[in-house]
């Protein structure tokens, strides 16, 4: 479809870079139940990706793949131009992935501060001695830290509540403090298991406008996966879509619209 | 002038605050493997009797698995013939005490992430009496001093200062000055503890893990480390409570039975809270001695030191079952 290497202008007119992940043949089982089946699919610098498909049609699946928490048992993992080996979470997200979760992974007994700041764990570089000691380069990591953490918070308008513990906001503000969290991170690909599922339309409106502006201002790429079908094509410059594990559509928003098994998938089919 | 009897009251008071300080340190062990992994740590008591006679196995230069040695080659060894400082062998022994974590970490709980609380729990009662087996075989299982240069005895600072509060047969506080040593150290370890665990990388990282798992993998911690590091550290309090118990009373087997006294310290304390520890452990030693003093002695034929810090505990489960600081149990429906 396009050279690998090469920026393209997508029909919104946007610019989007060249390949930065790539999945090839991915094939995921559980014991005897495929979840993905050998899916193949690319995510280029600076896009806003988007995985869709019904209930169970293993989305959450290929973004635990990218982000280490499942390991496939064929295809490989792309990123940067090399293959990737089989990572743990932990060593993925220092390679400057971050991600949330369907159900919130949030530290339920700090602030909300305590939280987007465990997003710096790993630009922290000084060792414990120093940091005991607690001057000269410790403090100036930690103040040069603090700084990106104030300006996450501010970007995503959850100053009001930098104080309060995670475990007493309500449901749309964990989705925006889990969002600040992965941003502090500073990652270069950020992976978001439905960010508005759950959410009324003001605040699907306002996390909308949230991922724009990430993508806008700190050229950030993103992975979601989301349910809501008209947020997606707003927001996604191209889309996947799966249904049992299996691609069935991957392109634009408007040439997957009017894909006849996307279509069959989401409104079912006839059968006579 | 006080009349004499409640003067000696003071003084059970501020030895009983003293004894608790002791206690404390074994339960700051308990409390922060089970803060970060969600492990009742019984091989907690244990662990200071293995730092203990390390320590002193360490310093008296002694051949490690000697009778071991000797049973299978027919040899005759039992010492190097040199001695160690105790401030070399103490960095020594927590060297130990660090490898020992990554062992505990890699051979067992490793395979058993995600298990129920309950198995965890019945791993580490096997890890505790492997423990004391083994350190059993690598050091011998003879009641051993350990003099790491700590003063003790009464203090006579102490002891004059305050004769002038009695008659003429009073003749001031008696304090060991082992307890007092003991009672800096833990306030030392515990702003230590305290200030790592707020203020550093690693000891985010701790606290993130004892949060939430999935989140602290996602934003790039390594559990596995962290779980070595928060054994480690127990390893280093229980070295630091092993010093303290073996200088006071010999490195010898019943030193791992101090660790059930740490249960009703925890038990008042809460489990998860570092000040709990201590001042839960306060309140047992002065309870227990304040109770023999005042009641058990006069009244119940004596020696209630044994079974009070475990009635006030039940007591205290009754009225308030997450401890003075713990996390509070709210059950949602």
């Amino acid at each position: 479809m396009f050279d690998q290497a090469e920026s393209f202008v997508t029909p919104d007119g946007r610019t989007i870079g060249a390949v930065m992940m790539e999945m090839k043949n991915i094939t995921l089982r559980f014991g005897g139940v495929v979840a993905i089946k050998d899916i193949s699919f690319d995510v280029r610098e600076g896009e806003i990706r988007a995985i869709i498909g019904p209930n169970g049609a293993g989305k959450s699946s290929m973004l635990n793949v990218i982000s280490g928490f499942y390991h496939p048992q064929e295809g490989e993992v792309w990123y940067k131009g090399a293959r990737r080996p089989e990572m743990k979470p932990f060593e993925v997200a220092r390679q400057g992935i971050a991600r949330t979760f369907q159900n919130i992974a949030l530290f339920e007994g700090m602030s909300v501060l305590d939280n987007v700041m465990t997003g710096r764990l790993n630009h922290m570089k000084t060792g414990i001695l120093s940091q005991a000691i607690w001057y000269g380069k410790a403090e100036r990591e930690e103040t040069e830290n603090r700084a990106v953490v104030e300006r996450v918070i501010d970007f995503l308008e959850i100053q009001h509540i930098r104080k309060t513990p995670v475990s007493r906001l309500p449901y749309g503000l964990k989705k925006r403090v889990e969002l600040a969290r992965a941003l502090a991170a500073d990652p270069k690909l950020l992976l978001l298991d439905e960010p508005m599922a759950g959410m009324n339309v003001e605040e699907k409106e306002d996390m909308s406008r949230f991922i724009l502006d990430v993508n806008d201002e700190f050229g950030t790429t993103i992975v979601l996966i989301e349910h809501d079908m008209g947020v997606v094509m707003d927001l996604s410059d191209r889309v996947v879509v799966m249904d049992y594990g299996k691609k069935i559509g991957d392109g634009p928003p408007d040439e997957v619209r009017n894909n006849q098994a996307v279509i069959d998938a989401y409104l079912g089919v006839a059968h006579d | 002038m006080f009349p004499d009897q409640f003067l000696f009251g003071v003084e059970v008071l501020l030895n009983g605050l003293m004894a608790g300080v002791l206690y404390a340190l074994v339960a700051l062990g308990f409390v922060l493997i089970f803060k970060a992994s969600g492990i009742f740590n019984y091989a907690q008591g244990v662990m200071a009797l293995f730092a203990a006679l390390t320590l002193v196995g360490i310093m008296d230069g002694q051949v490690p698995f000697s009778h071991l040695i000797n049973a299978l080659f027919g040899t005759d060894v039992h010492h190097f013939g040199w001695h160690v400082p105790a401030f070399a062998a103490i960095l020594l022994a927590m060297a130990v005490m660090v490898g020992l974590a990554w062992m505990v970490q890699h051979f067992i709980f490793r395979h058993l992430v995600g298990q129920e609380p309950i198995i965890l729990f019945m791993a580490t009662i096997g890890l505790a009496y492997f423990m004391e087996g083994f350190g059993d075989m690598m050091w011998g299982s003879d009641i051993k001093k350990l003099d790491v240069g700590i003063p003790q005895g009464g203090s006579f600072w102490i002891e004059e200062a305050t004769a002038f509060l009695g008659g003429s047969n009073f003749y001031g506080f008696f304090i060991d000055q082992l307890d007092i040593v003991a009672a800096v150290v833990a306030v030392v370890l515990v702003i230590l503890l305290v200030s790592f665990a707020q203020y550093t990388k690693q000891g985010r990282a701790m606290r993130a893990v004892a949060d939430d798992h999935q989140a602290a993998l996602s934003v790039g911690i390594s559990l596995s480390f962290i779980w070595v590091l928060v054994w480690s550290l127990a390893g280093f309090v229980a070295l630091v409570a092993g010093i303290m118990w073996g200088a006071k009373s010999g490195v010898q087997f019943s030193l791992s039975l101090i660790a059930l006294k740490a249960l009703p310290v925890l038990m008042l304390g809460g489990f998860t809270s570092i000040p709990g520890a201590i001042v839960g452990g306060l309140i047992v030693g002065v309870g227990e001695k304040l109770f023999e003093f005042l009641i058990g002695a006069p009244f119940l034929g004596g020696a209630t030191e044994n079974w009070f810090a475990y009635m006030l505990a039940l007591v205290f489960l009754v009225f308030r079952p997450q401890g003075l600081f713990g996390e509070k149990i709210i059950e949602r429906v």
